[in-house]
């Protein structure tokens, strides 16, 4: 399954739902917001929304800004 | 960092409270956390700014700053009433995008500020300057979505007027571009958004936002009757963060006197400050 995340493509064996997207990143359990296509995917959701072929994901968090 | 030889013998007087999105706060400055050469002075000058609300970006995940930092475990959350922003947005379909992520994130995080966004649609990357109508799309949509917004609008009273007219539960218009440090160029516009906005609504929040180059353009800010003002390039690029945050908040209190103590008018010509009667001087044309 080939997927954009982040702007980078990303290509996972298997079918991986958004929580499991997020453990092969090491960002399970941390604060980031998640977006697959441009919806957002609340975290109650992240389980049980699995991704698709073609999916883009952004994964985001806060920095410093004005 | 050196410390400032001015010492306080007691702490200034706090301004009346104001309330912006039903959150009342005594601190009439609102600071960015961008642009600080590490997160230890970050936190310095945010602590010696006396901010309560604190702005911050939404950016893809990269997980740590080149020091492996984390700007979420740089800053003190119980304490700050994070301001989320659409920095970067140009279009009112991407700045309700990044509110949303905003948004989601401050829930998980459990932060007062989880409902609040800095609506910035910008029109251009050179001057920043915002889309007048990307704005108020978003501003719209952002209401009817349940979001508090605080706009970030141009000094133009009209754009304002249309602003609050949408539902903004603050309007910010810029001082000057952002991050230009040229400080408020119109005030004669400033006075007239604060005349509209306030006219039968005095408690309608209007904050300046952006170009405050220096501790007096604050002052500039808030003797026009601005309910505060929002800054961020000033303190974080100044030579001496710290003391340039102490040296805002401080203008901030003084422009916030000067207002409420009653300016006097200006005049063309002088007025004496010492009596004409019992002079023993020769007074030419008399």
């Amino acid at each position: 399954m080939e997927l954009t995340v982040n702007g980078k493509p990303e290509s996972h064996p298997d079918a991986l739902t958004v929580e499991q997207l997020l453990t092969t990143l090491d960002l399970a359990g941390k604060p980031c917001a998640v977006e697959v296509n441009k919806q957002l995917i609340r975290k109650p959701n992240h389980n049980a929304h699995t991704l698709a072929d073609g999916d883009t994901v952004e994964i985001v968090t806060f920095v410093g800004g004005g | 960092m050196p410390q400032s030889p001015i010492t306080e013998s007691k702490p200034a007087a706090s301004p009346a409270p104001f309330t912006v999105a039903g959150r009342t706060l005594t601190s009439r400055l609102v600071v960015g956390t961008g642009k600080y050469a590490d997160n230890e002075t970050m936190r310095s000058a945010l602590d010696a700014s006396g901010a309560e609300v604190i702005t911050v970006a939404v950016r893809r995940e990269r997980l740590i700053n080149d020091k492996g930092e984390s700007l979420l475990d740089a800053i003190d959350l119980s304490r700050y009433t994070i301001l989320p922003n659409t920095a970067g947005c140009f279009s009112a379909e991407d700045a309700v995008r990044v509110s949303r992520l905003g948004r989601e994130l401050l829930e998980q995080l459990g932060n007062p500020g989880a409902s609040w966004v800095k609506l910035e649609v910008l029109g251009d990357k050179k001057t920043l300057l915002p889309d007048p109508v990307g704005t108020l799309e978003a501003c719209e949509q952002l209401v009817a979505d349940g979001f508090q917004v605080l706009c970030y609008s141009s000094d133009d009273p009209i754009s304002a007027q249309r602003i609050k007219d949408a539902g903004a539960a603050a309007v910010m218009p810029a001082g000057s571009p952002i991050g230009s440090g040229q400080g408020i160029l119109n005030p004669a516009n400033i006075v007239l958004i604060l005349e509209l906005l306030k006219d039968a609504d005095p408690d309608y929040p209007v904050i300046v936002d952006a170009g405050v180059g220096t501790a007096s353009d604050v002052t500039i800010a808030m003797e026009l009757g601005a309910d505060a003002v929002l800054l961020n390039t000033g303190i974080a690029h100044a030579k001496d963060p710290i003391a340039m945050a102490r040296a805002m908040r401080r203008a901030c209190l003084a422009g916030y006197d000067a207002y409420h103590a009653g300016r006097i008018a200006k005049r063309k010509y002088a007025t004496a400050s010492s009596p004409w009667e019992g002079v023993v001087s020769y007074i030419p044309g008399e």
